[in-house]
């Protein structure tokens, strides 16, 4: 495999699978680069030459801007709070030996196989519509009175839709981080005095750390482009807008293809900070 | 202190009865090493008296006092692993400190412990490198260093050695008889390699399917072995077992005579044979006689290794009369 005849015709046979990477990534990019620089307002018909940053500027400097970012942070954050937390106390049960495992180990996964636009809206109208959803029924029946999800708690709501997707990713991957801890080393710990609290913190935690980066760096890259959830509701409003949303709104609601796009480039530019800041301190942890 | 007594202790996981109900004390101080074939329960013997599985059945007293329910933290008693299981994210020192850390116990008397610990084991250069950093010797030092500040009634070992290459086990032998005469602590040994119990214990207890086939000095146990299956075990290479004629010939179903009891000669002696497979060690000389009349497979003799036999010789055998083990129909021994 190591001779040079092999490893020129191996680089031969990838070229065509690179060229197509090449061209799929860098011709979207190259596009929207271009767009962003340009007055681009396709329903006026304007498409003049040469807004230089100024596309950049308005995008930034706009008070939707900052909110959008904000509630981005605290979405992806709540989120990966509710799914790594929810995720290892899972793992942990799920690793206890039940009746019936293998089946509820598939029933944990099922949602990860439900698409995103359905079960947001299975959420909206079956749990939290205030008048026909099963939390206004358990509601009334406690004698409280039922809450407007997606108005009253929009962010939260949101927040909680995607957490039960993601879940299931996070405890598949976490429990098999568990299985492969080694039973030895929790006894030399049992004989050495740790109680339950103390095993779990002092050997569970850290052999899990590894794992749990893994979980936090794919999801964030997943999370930051969250789209359907909210789109289908609360389509934005009520403080739900995300970077990625006001992209969409400036595309495709004011029809301003060059402001989306400089707003496209700069989600590109923050997404690629927090992936490299979460990179360096995961980085730590996967060479250990 | 640390005297151990298990009162008719008996285990069974579901319906297999791994332990029939067994009686062994075991005194303050003493060097005891659980030794049998794979699967014979011995460790899991040591895992009840650690307190790791729950008996079935019976007692396990610790210094008189009832320890049958105890958990295993409480019992007194450190345990080095067969993999060490040392904590990988931890380093050395701290792996040492961790079962101080748990009971609590004063940071300078930690200090003061890891250090002569550390000292005694010669891991001082090495306190704060991680467990994945260091050699097979080195990590089993460290089991042993997590297992000696904890100052326990008795330690409990587990197969520590079958990880190591040769060499390094039987410079670990040492160590642990050494650390053995240094402490004077109860220690609990599990191994199956005959070679490790002998040179180690003060009792040796020879254990086949759960049941204690025999309990006693390596030397008892060589020289009057209860039974057919201890005198097999015990001793290396195997003694050779006859039966048949030169058994019923001593009033025995079976006779045994170790390789070492054996004299041989080229020109006359009581049984004629042909030399197959000879392992010079250099001292000595393993030869593998396969005998003319079938009375057994093949018979082993250690001879002197300036004594040169080579394959395809016919040589012949004579046992030592007084050194002749006799045994029954049921492999107990005949007195």
């Amino acid at each position: 495999m190591a001779t040079q005849h092999s490893r020129s015709a191996a680089r031969l046979m990838m070229a065509p699978a690179v060229f197509v990477l090449l061209v799929w990534m860098l011709v979207p990019l190259c596009l929207t680069l271009w767009f962003s620089v340009m007055d681009y307002r396709p329903m006026r018909g304007t498409f003049d030459c040469c807004e230089g940053l100024g596309n950049y500027t308005r995008f930034v400097t706009s008070s939707s801007f900052q909110d959008a970012v904000v509630t981005t942070l605290m979405m992806v954050g709540g989120i990966l709070l509710i799914t790594v937390i929810g995720g290892i106390l899972l793992a942990l049960l799920l690793d206890q030996p039940i009746w019936g495992q293998g089946p509820v180990r598939i029933l944990v996964i099922a949602p990860f196989f439900v698409m995103p636009t359905v079960s947001a809206l299975v959420w909206k109208n079956m749990f939290m519509n205030p008048v026909n959803g099963l939390f206004a029924h358990l509601w009334r029946g406690l004698g409280m009175e039922p809450i407007d999800w997606l108005s009253q708690l929009p962010l939260f709501s949101i927040i909680l839709i995607v957490a039960w997707m993601w879940l299931p990713f996070a405890t598949l991957i976490l429990l098999t981080s568990v299985q492969s801890m080694s039973s030895e080393q929790l006894e030399a710990a049992e004989m050495d005095g740790a109680g339950a609290f103390s095993r779990f913190f002092y050997m569970i935690l850290p052999h899990m750390a590894r794992a749990i980066t893994v979980v936090i760096l794919i999801q964030t890259i997943f999370l930051l482009s969250i789209f359907a959830e909210i789109f289908v509701t609360t389509g934005g409003a009520f403080g739900t807008r995300t970077l990625t949303y006001l992209v969409y709104q400036r595309v495709i609601e004011s029809q301003n293809v060059g402001l989306g796009s400089a707003g496209g480039i700069i989600a590109v530019i923050l997404a690629n900070i927090v992936a490299l800041v979460l990179m360096r301190i995961v980085g730590k942890n996967l060479d250990a | 202190m640390g005297r151990i007594t298990l009162d008719k202790v008996r285990k069974a996981f579901g319906d297999v009865e791994v332990i029939p109900p067994l009686d062994l004390t075991i005194e303050d101080g003493e060097f005891v090493v659980f030794v049998g074939p794979s699967g014979c329960g011995k460790s899991t013997l040591l895992r009840l008296i650690a307190g790791l599985e729950d008996v079935s059945g019976g007692q396990i007293r610790i210094d008189g006092e009832d320890a049958t329910m105890v958990p295993p933290a409480k019992r007194g008693l450190a345990m080095v692993f067969q993999s060490y299981a040392l904590y990988p994210h931890m380093s050395v020192k701290k792996n040492i400190a961790f079962p101080m850390k748990m009971a609590g116990m004063p940071q300078d008397e930690q200090e003061r412990r890891i250090a002569s610990a550390a000292k005694a084991l010669n891991l001082t250069d090495y306190l704060d490198r991680r467990p994945g950093q260091l050699s097979g010797g080195q990590r089993q030092r460290v089991a042993i260093g997590r297992a000696i500040v904890r100052e326990p009634a008795a330690f409990l070992f587990d197969e520590p050695l079958s990880n190591l290459d040769a060499a390094l086990r039987h410079g670990m032998r040492l160590e642990i008889s050494e650390l053995h005469e240094r402490l004077t602590t109860t220690m609990v040994y599990v191994t199956h390699d005959q070679v490790e119990a002998m040179t180690m214990a003060d009792k040796i207890v020879v254990l086949q399917a759960g049941v204690i086939e025999q309990v006693g000095s390596p030397l008892e146990l060589y020289r009057a072995p209860l039974n057919k299956f201890v005198a097999g075990f015990i001793g290396s290479p195997k003694m050779n077992f006859l039966e048949g004629e030169e058994a019923a010939k001593r009033n025995a179903h079976t006779i045994g005579i170790r390789p070492e009891h054996l004299t041989m000669s080229t020109t006359e002696g009581a049984w004629r044979g042909t030399v197959g497979v000879a392992e010079h060690l250099g001292a000595d000389t393993f030869l593998h006689i396969h005998p003319d009349s079938a009375r057994s497979e093949t018979m082993t003799i250690r001879v002197d290794g300036s004594v040169t036999a080579r394959h395809g010789d016919v040589v012949w055998l004579s046992p030592q009369e007084e050194n002749i083990h006799r045994f029954d129909e049921t492999g107990l021994r005949i007195a």
